[in-house]
């Protein structure tokens, strides 16, 4: 039998049902899975293992008292972006040392009225801000793939978890591609709902208009479980919109015939890694083999997209990472007034890529460049939102990249931030639009490593690019693949 | 020179509302500090704003009794600024499309009265308070989040009364709209005013200067003459003003610089992403305005009309929207519309600036003074019984006709019980009828008292005058 912290949730599920594992047994393999690879990983920031089978033999007890939930007695870990009621919440970041959260975010409530088992923290860029997570102010973690290599990021330590059989699940936060693009670094599922669809409450925030937290995962399977979990309406948050949920699990039908994909040609460029370009064709012809109609469609504005992302997510940021001051939690310097207190506390404490984002937000919304930055970034958002509004009149989903390259070596693009920023060109139009994107593996590169095909769907169409995504990886072998460390981890 | 004032206010009004704005925290005065707070109104990582609707209503119908036009779509932004009272180091404000624009206000003063426009009304969060120790410091956020509505005046007033007048007629509308709990004390009612002054002949307003934070009407009547003051002999000396913004010393009676126009603030607003635009449909709008009751003004204008009330008496009887409304209970009970107004002008009112308590806070009724009226008319009651009884019912409440027969209270005036005091009071005092009879017609109402004294202030003293003035007239007996 393969360790149970090689295998997906849902068989997982069929094995505690039948009887034929306990979640003692599971979140057991897990934790010695952590203690196995970890130190080579670095995925978790903390992990509490003791309470983490205290609550699993509480599943256990429960279970043979009738209980019946979705995720009864699964671990899942969470990107240290949001709120557990007495934990930590870091943010991978040095200014919140100390600070324990006194609540519960939306999505840990579903969690744990589903049954999970709250795990740990896993590692991320600071405050989410980052595509490799290098920027965690306290370690990098490493690709589970090849250790030389970056997990991606900001959601790096959530995919490597997964990706080393160090987690089963985890949640991961998307802003600009947070979730899909580690998620195809490291060989996971990873799933960006539309905006609205999950709510934000207690995901700490990075640029409101544009996070959103989603599953990190197996297969597709696992993200329409999860998603199912975790979607809904809140009314504590106005940007939660109640629309009714699909059955998500119910649409994996393994049928795309008629669907019909398009292609967007600004998806595949000069400069692309040939490995991924023909990676993703393949994957696109396996599609139509599968009896999916391909359509050519275009998004005129997309090579606006990166720059309209970091004006207005760090114009965002810059507003919200201002509670960071050393008044009322986490790290404080003291100095002669408040002022000197604050430029203290938030020199010493926050990161350069952070402070460096809090620079540029807090310039493109002073006066005199509010016009000229934020005004326009926003007129152009609208006109990127456009763009696959005029697409998916032609299509019922998008099929393209998920990145430009693979994974690349830690250090690799230097200091130059710019360089860094255009890697986020396929993703950032997803958020920048507030629809749905969900990455699946599909192939290696020449270097082993692995490569994620993006389905987008439109606003609230879950249902639609997961059925897609999971006709695709049932007919592949892909999202079966794992690291020759997750051997180490504990996978036979 | 001569200078023209034009003065703009600010006001900054707590709404009476049981939650905060953004969460569920009750919003209340005067709990221990840190009590009243919570993941939202302490801007915690993650924390979300989730909007009290019924901080929008008030802020809608207070738009509604100063109208203006209440804009179907609105939405909030972020206004930046770093300070320890400030949980999120921003503040949720509305800046370019407020819930209400337009309006004004008639105020009156000095015997005049006047219209003063509103330019917006907007909606937005108070914040916490900083607290100086000896070596330190400290915030109590309690106070943060509770909803707060700023109402902008244009630049009209024109002098420190026409500004003290504005804020007394706001305060009132206020009051009457049940908006705001309206306690200066408890600082429900604060503004910032501006100020600028220009020769009488130039068009051109001058430069202006802002005095924040102000938290008493009588302080922004003080900081205002000397400001004016201050300007004055600044541009006779040839000065020029900056713009700048100024604190006011309310012990010291002076204002001094806070900062100039150079360090001005960029608060860097931009629209809230946490909250999605708000769009009132016009039955929302419709129910809304349905609720608004009578404007002081109007009110003051039906009652010296319905009720022919000298227009003194009406606004002294409207001033205080339950003052009123206990005076317009009671009128339409009783029918006598002037009896009613004068036991509240004098005995009521009188009553309670004494005791320096509220309308609220005493135990008459309205059905209780129409009662006590009809006493007195129907001639039950003598008028010192009646301000005996009037005395009890504010006090302790209660029926006027079980007290008046409880103490009792009752006039007397049946002729025969009369004129037995009479007799009584003309055999004792032979001198004082003697008196009368020579012409000094004053000792009757010697002998009225007497009658009274003897009748322990029942006897109705008109009967007892009459019966009195019968027999000194007809010199029969006593003589
Ligand atoms: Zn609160």
């Amino acid at each position: 039998m393969r360790s149970l912290n090689a295998l997906p949730v849902h068989e997982l599920n069929q094995l505690l049902q039948n009887g034929e594992c306990s979640s003692v047994d599971i979140v057991s393999d897990v934790i010695s899975a952590i203690e196995r690879v970890d130190d080579r990983i670095g995925a978790y920031l903390d992990y509490d293992g003791e309470h983490a089978l205290k609550e699993a033999r509480a599943s256990d007890e429960r279970r043979s008292n009738g209980c019946q939930l979705p995720l009864l007695g699964i671990p899942v870990g969470l990107k240290d972006v949001l709120n557990v009621r007495g934990m930590a919440c870091g943010c991978a970041s040095r200014i919140l040392e100390g600070y324990t959260s006194p609540y519960d975010a939306y999505v840990v409530t579903r969690l744990r009225e589903a049954g999970a088992v709250i795990l740990g923290r896993l590692n991320m860029d600071e405050f989410a801000m980052g595509s490799t997570n290098e920027n965690s102010a306290y370690k990098p973690t490493r690709n589970p793939w090849n250790q030389d290599y970056v997990p991606g990021g900001s959601s790096g330590g959530s995919a490597a978890a997964v990706s080393a059989c160090e987690a089963v699940a985890a949640l991961g936060s998307d802003t600009g591609g947070s979730i899909r693009q580690p998620a195809s670094f490291c060989g996971c599922v990873g799933l960006k709902p539309t905006y609205g669809r999950v709510s934000r409450r207690g995901l700490t925030a990075f640029a409101s208009s544009l996070d959103q937290v989603g599953p990190v995962v197996r297969d597709v399977r696992d993200a329409a479980l999860l998603l199912e979990v975790i979607a809904g309406h809140d009314r504590f948050d106005s940007t939660s919109l109640n629309i009714p949920l699909s059955s998500y699990r119910d649409t994996l039908t393994g049928d795309i015939s008629g669907m019909k994909l398009g292609i967007p040609k600004e998806y595949f460029i000069d400069g692309m890694d040939p490995d991924v370009k023909k990676t993703v064709q393949d994957a696109i012809d396996k599609c139509a083999e599968l009896g999916a109609e391909l359509v050519d469609v275009e998004l005129p504005h997309t090579e606006y997209a990166v720059a309209v992302y970091y004006i207005i997510a760090t114009a965002e940021a810059s507003a919200n990472l201002a509670r960071f001051d050393g008044v009322r939690y986490g790290a404080r310097v003291d100095g002669r007034d408040p002022l000197d207190m604050y430029g203290k506390t938030r020199a010493g404490y926050l990161g350069d890529e952070v402070k460096r984002r809090i620079i540029l937000g807090t310039y493109v919304l002073s006066s005199g460049y509010y016009d000229e930055y934020y005004i326009r970034a926003q007129k152009a958002r609208t006109l990127i939102r456009n763009d696959f509004e005029n697409a998916f009149g032609t299509c019922d989903a998008l099929i393209a990249p998920v990145t430009p390259t693979t994974s690349f070596r830690f250090g690799e693009k230097g200091d130059d931030p710019l360089q860094m920023y255009l890697g986020d060109i396929f993703t950032v139009p997803v958020n920048l639009a507030g629809i749905c994107g969900i990455s699946v593996p599909c192939g290696m590169s020449g270097s082993g490593l692995p490569i994620g095909l993006q389905i987008i769907g439109p606003a609230f169409k879950e249902e639609r690019i997961l059925r897609a995504a999971h006709a695709y990886e049932q007919a592949t072998d892909w999202h079966n693949q794992k690291p020759e460390i997750a051997r180490t981890a504990g996978m036979s | 020179m001569k200078y023209k004032v034009s003065i703009g206010l600010e006001t900054h009004v707590q709404l009476k509302t049981r939650s905060k704005i953004w969460c569920g925290c009750p919003n209340r005065f005067g709990q221990p500090a840190n009590t009243d707070i919570c993941p939202v109104c302490l801007g915690y990582p993650g924390a979300l704003p989730s909007l009290n609707r019924e901080a929008v209503r008030l802020t809608v119908v207070t738009g509604l009794m100063l109208g203006s036009t209440i804009n179907r779509r609105s939405k909030f932004d972020r206004k930046s600024y770093f300070y320890p009272d400030m949980p999120k180091n921003y503040q949720i404000s509305q800046y370019d499309e407020p819930f209400c624009t337009g309006g004004h206000l008639n105020i009156n003063v000095n015997g005049g009265s006047k219209r003063v426009e509103i330019t917006r009304i907007h909606l937005e969060e108070d914040v916490g308070k900083s607290i100086h120790f000896e070596q330190s410091s400290g915030v109590d956020f309690n106070r943060a989040g509770t909803p707060l509505m700023e109402i902008v005046s244009e630049p009209e007033l024109e002098s420190p009364d026409e500004a003290f007048a504005y804020l007394t007629a706001l305060k009132q509308v206020l009051l009457y709209g049940d908006i705001s709990e309206g306690n200066l004390e408890e600082g429900n009612i604060r503004c910032d005013i501006n100020c600028s002054l220009r020769p009488m002949d130039s068009d051109v307003l001058g430069s202006k200067i802002e005095i924040k934070n102000m938290n008493t009407f009588r302080g922004v009547h003080r900081s205002l003459v000397y400001e004016i003051k201050r300007q004055i002999g600044i541009l006779d000396n040839g000065g020029v003003i900056q713009q700048e913004t100024r604190r006011w010393d309310d012990d010291s009676g002076l204002t001094s610089i806070m900062r100039t126009k150079e360090h001005a603030h960029d608060y860097r607003y931009f629209p809230e992403p946490d909250l999605m635009p708000i769009v009132l449909t016009s039955e929302e709008i419709d129910a809304m305005r349905s609720a608004i009751p009578e404007l002081p003004a109007d009110r003051r204008n039906r009652f010296a009309v319905e009720y022919g009330l000298p227009e003194y008496d009406a606004g002294i009887l409207t001033s205080d929207r339950d003052l009123a409304d206990f005076y317009e209970a009671a009128a339409k009970i009783s029918g006598n519309y002037k009896a009613v107004s004068n036991w509240i002008m004098t005995d009521m009112l009188h009553y309670l600036s004494e005791e320096g308590i509220g309308i609220d806070k005493i135990k008459i009724t309205p059905e209780a003074l129409a009662e006590l009226v009809d006493l007195v008319v129907q001639n039950t009651i003598n008028m010192p019984a009646a301000k005996k009884i009037f005395r009890i019912l504010l006090e302790s409440g209660g029926k006027p006709t079980a007290i008046m027969e409880d103490k009792g209270l009752a006039q007397i005036s049946d002729s025969d019980s009369i004129d037995v005091f009479v007799e009584e009071a003309l055999s004792s005092h032979p001198s004082s009828v003697a008196d009368y009879r020579s012409g000094k017609k004053a000792a009757l109402q010697f002998l009225v008292g007497q009658v009274m004294r003897l009748s322990k202030g029942k006897a109705n003293p008109r009967a007892a005058m009459e019966s009195l003035k019968r027999r000194l007239d007809s010199g029969d007996p006593g003589n």
